[in-house]
């Protein structure tokens, strides 16, 4: 790890107010678990660290029933895996985080963190697409709220400018008739993924009145896969149009390969999961209350 | 570069250093506190030989910056042996046979450790799960969840050693 100088705030005004002093001479550290290997890697070499890991009005998670949930950018992946509130509320979250890394990794990882690094393999930003989550970013000049699906530019990649920090999560009220899935496909449960697809199912007198489909580890961002969500919208869902939505998604992912599989299966994949997770999503629909 | 100040608690005993900023929290307990129990394997966030309890939690002490580990208390493998007398873990780890070379083993019973202050009663996949973040080259993945299921399953067996 190079030489770097480790500035650490308890404030949000005063991350920002540094990051405007430094601008790309600097780096935030929250709770590091990718930026520190990067850093050890020497793939980055920032003059100043700016270690934010600490700030308490990061931390919190708020919910009611018109604007839904508010999560700070420092909640840590344990407190969303192990949340009574999220679990009543979205219980995908919960159960995706079981798959995110390990144990370690989340106890000190953050929710921010994960979604800022943009790697295209993350577990955690096709559930919080298809959820419709937002992302409140601010600066000493102001602040603005984004889409989280207009985050991602690139591999690693965000539109999140120099001086700015990512400050909240605000995911809406989950809608009625509503069922929500995530699947991923790794070599071992918590290992590098191979692909994963999250889906959302909203059924109104027995038609899927809305579909959302996202992504990931299959292209450089987290990407919504908008003509499968086509098929599947408008219609009553049967084997038969979740199998065209899964080859419709495979069709739109823009996968690479590596060291851990080759574009061709990774599309195989996609298929695989999409048809799982729609399955899945559809059953928890019905369940879910009107 | 500019040493700072931290001040941890490592298995109870206080510190205070001057350290590198560009140090992690294993390099710290390893070099700056002379205690090697706690092990280095990929420096990657992936192996978890430098599993280490912060403040009740396992982490990975290789991913960490030891300047968050200001104002912590830690526990490594060196503080889970209690005048002389092994904790449960170690000695359940013994009595199965549960390693091999011995390398994942202080991370593993790290990790046991905290998983089981967690929750006393997991079931296997449970355990399984929470153990992933525990890799180990000498293919050692059946002893070693025994040895964890045991003390689990017979919380009495060991604490009559303990004294």
């Amino acid at each position: 790890m190079r030489e770097f100088e480790y500035l650490r705030v308890n404030t949000v005004k005063e991350a920002c107010s540094l990051l405007s002093e430094h601008k790309e001479e600097a780096k935030i550290l929250a709770g590091g678990q990718s930026l520190l290997t990067l850093l050890k890697m020497n793939i980055l070499s920032p003059s100043y660290l700016i270690d934010i890991k600490f700030i308490p009005e990061l931390n919190y998670m708020d919910f009611d029933d018109k604007d839904g949930l508010r999560m700070g950018a420092l909640t840590n992946h344990r407190t969303v895996e192990k949340s009574p509130l999220l679990k009543e509320k979205f219980p995908v979250l919960p159960e995706t985080e079981l798959v995110v890394a390990s144990v370690q990794t989340r106890n000190w990882g953050t929710i921010g963190g994960t979604l800022v690094h943009a790697d295209p393999i993350g577990d955690m930003a096709p559930p919080l697409i298809v959820l419709d989550s937002r992302v409140k970013l601010v600066s000493s000049g102001g602040e603005r709220t984004i889409p989280l699906t207009e985050l991602f530019v690139d591999f690693f990649m965000t539109v999140i400018e120099e001086d700015e920090i990512l400050h909240e999560i605000q995911i809406p009220p989950l809608p009625p008739r509503t069922g929500v899935a995530y699947q991923k496909f790794s070599t071992i449960e918590a290992g590098i993924k191979i692909a994963g697809a999250a889906v959302l199912v909203k059924l109104e007198d027995g038609v899927c009145k809305d579909a959302k489909i996202a992504l990931s580890a299959v292209a450089s961002v987290p990407m919504r896969s908008i003509g499968a969500e086509g098929i599947l919208k408008g219609k009553p869902i049967n084997d038969k149009l979740i199998e065209q939505a899964a080859q419709m998604a495979s069709t739109e992912a823009d996968p690479v390969t590596d060291m851990h599989a080759t574009d061709e299966y990774r599309r195989e994949l996609v298929k695989v999961l999409v048809r799982r997770a729609t399955k899945m999503a559809l059953e928890r629909a019905k369940a879910a209350k009107s | 570069m500019e040493r700072k100040l931290i001040k941890v608690r490592v298995n109870g005993e206080p510190h205070e250093l001057w350290i590198k900023p560009n140090i992690t929290l294993v390099d710290l307990l390893r070099n700056e506190l002379g205690l090697t129990g706690t092990k280095i394997g990929c420096i990657s966030n992936s192996c978890g030989a430098c599993t280490v309890i912060m403040d009740g939690m396992a982490i990975k002490s290789c991913s960490i910056l030891a300047m968050q580990a200001d104002g912590k208390e830690v526990l490594t493998v060196e503080g889970l042996a209690q005048d002389g007398t092994l904790h449960p873990l170690q000695q359940s780890f013994i009595d199965h046979a549960a390693f091999q070379c011995g390398f994942c083993t202080p991370g593993k019973l790290m990790s046991a450790k905290a998983l089981l202050d967690e929750n006393s009663n997991p079931t296997e996949e449970e355990l399984r799960r929470d153990m992933e973040g525990n890799l180990c080259r000498c293919t050692g993945y059946v002893k070693y969840i025994e040895a964890i299921m045991d003390i689990a399953q017979h919380p009495g067996k060991y604490s009559a050693k303990e004294g």
